[in-house]
C-alpha cells in the first residue's frame, strides 16, 4: 500500500513537470495554432542559461527570475525572426522548420556546454516534508505548476491583454480590424511560451540532470498530455499531465516496466489521437472544406 | 516545369554519371567508396520518405522506425533463421511494407501537425522496443546483432567492398526506376492529386483512404529496403543507431534534395553522408547545428531544394542559350511548387 501511495505522489510530480512544458505547448497552440517541436529544446536553453548564472554566483531566486525574462524575450525573438517568415507557408514547412529549430538549439546546448551530465540545484532541496512519501522538490513542482495554471487562467479570462490574444487566436482577421496587432499578439504568445518552458526546465533538470537530450523524453510526454488534455486548454492539460504521470508510474511499476515507458507514451498519443482527436476535455474543430 | 533541354544533352548526362558511378570503386579509395556505397542506401530511404511527404504530403518524422524495422529484419532472417542476406532482403521489404501499411491505418485520421507529433512519437519509441528485455533473444538487446561480410558470388573479380557496392547500386537503380514508374503514371497522379487536392481527387473516385495507407506502405518498403541494406554493409545493427535522430536526418536530406523530387535523394543522401566528416572537425554538435540552420535556410529560401536549384540553373542555362536565335523570349510558365501545399 505505501508503494502504492508512494507511486502515485510521485506520478502527481512528474505529472507535473510535463504539465508545465504541456502549458507552454498549448500556449503556442492557443495562439498560433501550431505544435512547437522545438519546445523543449528552447526550456533547454533557458535551463543552461540559468545554470550558467548560477554557477557565475548569482543566488537561486534572482536567476530564476532572470531566465524567465530572458526567455521570454528569446521566445519573442524567435518568433519575430524565424516563424514570422513562414506565416503563410504550408503546414509542412513549418514542421520541418520546427524540427530545425529543435536541431540548432540541441547542437547548440551540446557545443556550448558540453555532453556531461550537470547538477541542477533545487531551492528547497534538502528541508523536510514531515513524510517519507514526498520530498519537497515534488511539492514545490505541484505548487508552481497550480500557480502557472492559475496565473495563466486568470490572464486569459480577466484581462484586456489576454483577451486580444484570444481574439488574434480565434480570428486574425476580425481581431486585426477592431484594432488588435495581431502579430505581436503571437510574439507574445511565444514569449510566453518561452517562460514556461523555462520554468518547466529549471524544475525538471534537478530531477533528471542537466544534459542535452535532457528534454527530447520529457517533450514527448509533455505531447502527450497536452493531447490527454486537449491542446487548446491549459486547465486540461495540466489535468492531462497529472494522469498521464501517475498511469505512467502505475504502468511502470506494476504492468509493463520501466524499459517501455516511451512506448506507452506512443501508445497513449496513437490512442488519444484515433479515439479522441480533441483530447478529454478540449471542444473539436469544425472546418470548412 | 521547366523547359526541358534536347533530349541528348540528358542523355549524356545521365550516361556520364552511370559511368562514374559504375566506374567509381575503380577509382576511388576503400573508405570513399564505402561512403558512396552508404549514399546509396541512404538515397532509397530517403525516396520511400519523399514518397509519402512530398508527394503525398504526409508528413512523418518518424521514418527511421521503419528504416530499424527493414534492418532488424534482415538481421534476424540472417541470423536466426540462417537465411543468406539478398534471400532475406525481399521479406525485410515486406515486413516494412506491412509496417507502413498498419501505422497508415491510424494514419488516415490525422493531418499536419497531428500526423507529425503521432510518428514523432513512433521515432522516440523504436530504440527503447527494441533494446526491451523479452524481445532480446531476436534482437540482442543493447548488443545488437552482427551480420558476416559478404563475398562476391560466381569468382567474380571484386573484393568485398567492390562487390556490397555493386549489389547496393543494382538495388538502388531498381528501386529510383520502379519509383519513377510509380509517380509517372496514373497511381502517381492520385498520390500527387491527393496531396494538393484531397477532396478533387476523392470527387474524381481516387480512392483517398487506400492510396494514401498504400503510399504509407511503399514509402516504409523502400525505407525498410534501406535500412536492410545498411544491415548488410555495416553487418551491424544496434538500438542506438536508430535514434530519433535518424528520422530527422532523413528528414534533412528529404528537404536538402528537394521536397517532392525524385533524383533530389542523391543529392540529400550526399549530404546526410557527407556533412557530418565535415562538420566533426569543427565540434561534434556542429552536424546537428549546420543540418538544423540548413533545414530553415532552405525551407525559406529554398523550398524546392537542391534539386530544384539545378533545374532552374539548367532552365537558365537553356534560355541564356536559345535567346538570341529565337526572337522573342519564350512564354514564361509559371513555374510549378515543388512542394506540397
Amino acid at each position: 500500500m505505501e508503494l502504492f501511495v508512494e507511486q502515485i505522489s510521485s506520478g502527481l510530480a512528474t505529472g507535473s513537470i510535463y504539465a508545465c512544458l504541456a502549458l507552454a505547448l498549448v500556449m503556442i497552440f492557443k495562439s498560433t495554432n501550431h505544435i512547437n517541436f522545438a519546445q523543449g529544446e528552447m526550456a533547454l536553453l533557458s535551463t543552461y542559461f540559468a545554470w550558467t548564472l548560477l554557477a557565475a554566483g548569482l543566488p537561486y531566486w534572482a536567476t530564476f527570475l532572470l531566465t524567465i525574462v530572458v526567455s521570454f524575450i528569446f521566445g519573442v525573438v524567435i518568433e519575430r525572426t524565424v516563424v514570422r517568415a513562414f506565416s503563410s507557408a504550408p503546414h509542412l514547412s513549418l514542421v520541418v522548420v520546427f524540427v530545425g529549430l529543435l536541431l540548432t538549439f540541441n547542437a547548440l546546448a551540446g557545443w556550448i556546454w558540453g555532453f556531461m551530465l550537470k547538477d541542477f540545484p533545487s531551492p528547497v532541496r534538502g528541508l523536510s516534508t514531515g513524510t517519507s512519501l514526498v520530498d519537497a522538490h515534488e511539492l514545490f513542482v505541484v505548487a508552481v505548476t497550480f500557480v502557472q495554471l492559475v496565473a495563466l487562467f486568470a490572464f486569459f479570462r480577466f484581462t484586456k491583454l489576454g483577451l486580444a490574444m484570444r481574439g488574434a487566436a480565434l480570428n486574425p482577421a476580425s481581431a486585426r480590424l477592431v484594432g488588435i496587432r495581431v502579430g505581436w499578439m503571437l510574439a507574445l504568445g511565444w514569449g510566453m511560451a518561452g517562460a514556461l518552458g523555462a520554468v518547466a526546465g529549471m524544475l525538471i533538470a534537478p530531477v533528471v540532470y542537466l544534459d542535452p537530450n535532457m528534454m527530447l523524453g520529457v517533450l514527448l510526454y509533455a505531447f502527450a498530455s497536452a493531447m490527454l488534455g486537449g491542446l487548446g486548454n491549459p486547465a486540461g492539460a495540466v489535468a492531462g499531465g497529472l494522469i498521464f504521470g501517475v498511469l505512467e508510474n502505475l504502468m511502470g511499476t506494476y504492468v509493463i516496466g520501466h524499459e517501455l515507458k516511451l512506448s506507452f507514451a506512443l501508445a497513449v498519443v496513437v490512442a488519444i489521437l484515433l479515439v479522441r482527436p480533441a483530447g478529454l476535455f478540449g471542444v473539436s474543430a469544425v472546418r470548412r472544406v | 516545369m521547366t523547359a526541358p533541354l534536347p533530349p541528348f544533352q540528358s542523355r549524356t548526362l545521365i550516361t556520364a554519371a552511370l559511368a562514374l558511378a559504375i566506374l567509381a570503386p575503380w577509382i576511388a579509395s576503400g573508405f570513399q567508396v564505402f561512403q558512396l556505397t552508404q549514399i546509396w542506401v541512404y538515397a532509397i530511404a530517403i525516396v520511400g520518405l519523399n514518397l509519402l511527404t512530398g508527394f503525398n504530403g504526409q508528413i512523418s518524422l518518424g521514418h527511421g522506425a521503419f528504416y530499424a524495422i527493414g534492418a532488424y529484419s534482415e538481421a534476424i532472417l540472417v541470423s536466426h533463421f540462417g537465411l543468406p542476406y539478398w534471400g532475406a532482403l525481399p521479406f525485410a521489404a515486406a515486413i516494412s511494407f506491412a509496417a507502413g501499411f498498419s501505422f497508415g491505418l491510424p494514419a488516415l485520421k490525422l493531418e499536419g501537425h497531428y500526423l507529425a507529433l503521432a510518428t514523432f512519437a513512433l521515432a522516440l519509441a523504436v530504440p527503447q522496443l527494441l533494446k526491451y528485455e523479452k524481445f532480446e533473444d531476436w534482437t540482442g538487446g543493447v548488443q545488437g546483432l552482427f551480420l558476416d561480410k559478404p563475398e562476391a558470388p560466381l569468382h567474380l573479380p571484386l573484393d568485398a567492398d567492390q562487390w556490397l557496392y555493386y549489389f547496393t547500386l543494382i538495388i538502388t537503380l531498381g528501386l529510383f526506376y520502379l519509383a519513377n514508374n510509380l509517380l509517372d503514371g496514373r497511381v502517381g497522379r492520385a498520390i500527387t492529386a491527393i496531396r494538393d487536392q484531397p477532396v478533387a481527387a476523392e470527387s474524381m473516385g481516387v480512392d483517398v483512404a487506400l492510396f494514401k495507407t498504400l503510399t504509407f506502405g511503399v514509402s516504409a518498403l523502400y525505407t525498410g529496403v534501406a535500412g536492410a541494406m545498411s544491415a548488410i554493409v555495416i553487418q551491424f545493427v544496434a538500438p542506438d543507431s536508430f535514434t530519433m535522430f535518424l528520422s530527422i536526418y532523413l528528414l534533412v536530406g528529404v528537404v536538402i534534395g528537394g521536397v517532392g523530387s525524385l533524383y533530389g535523394a542523391f543529392i540529400g543522401a550526399a549530404f546526410i553522408v557527407l556533412i557530418p566528416d565535415v562538420a566533426s572537425s569543427i565540434s561534434k554538435a556542429a552536424t546537428g547545428a549546420i543540418y538544423g540552420i540548413m533545414l530553415i535556410a532552405l525551407m525559406y529560401v529554398l523550398p524546392s531544394g537542391g534539386w530544384g536549384l539545378l533545374e532552374k540553373a539548367r532552365a537558365w542555362l537553356g534560355r541564356a542559350r536559345r535567346a538570341p536565335a529565337s526572337g522573342p523570349a519564350p512564354i514564361q510558365v509559371p513555374e510549378r511548387r515543388a512542394g506540397p501545399r
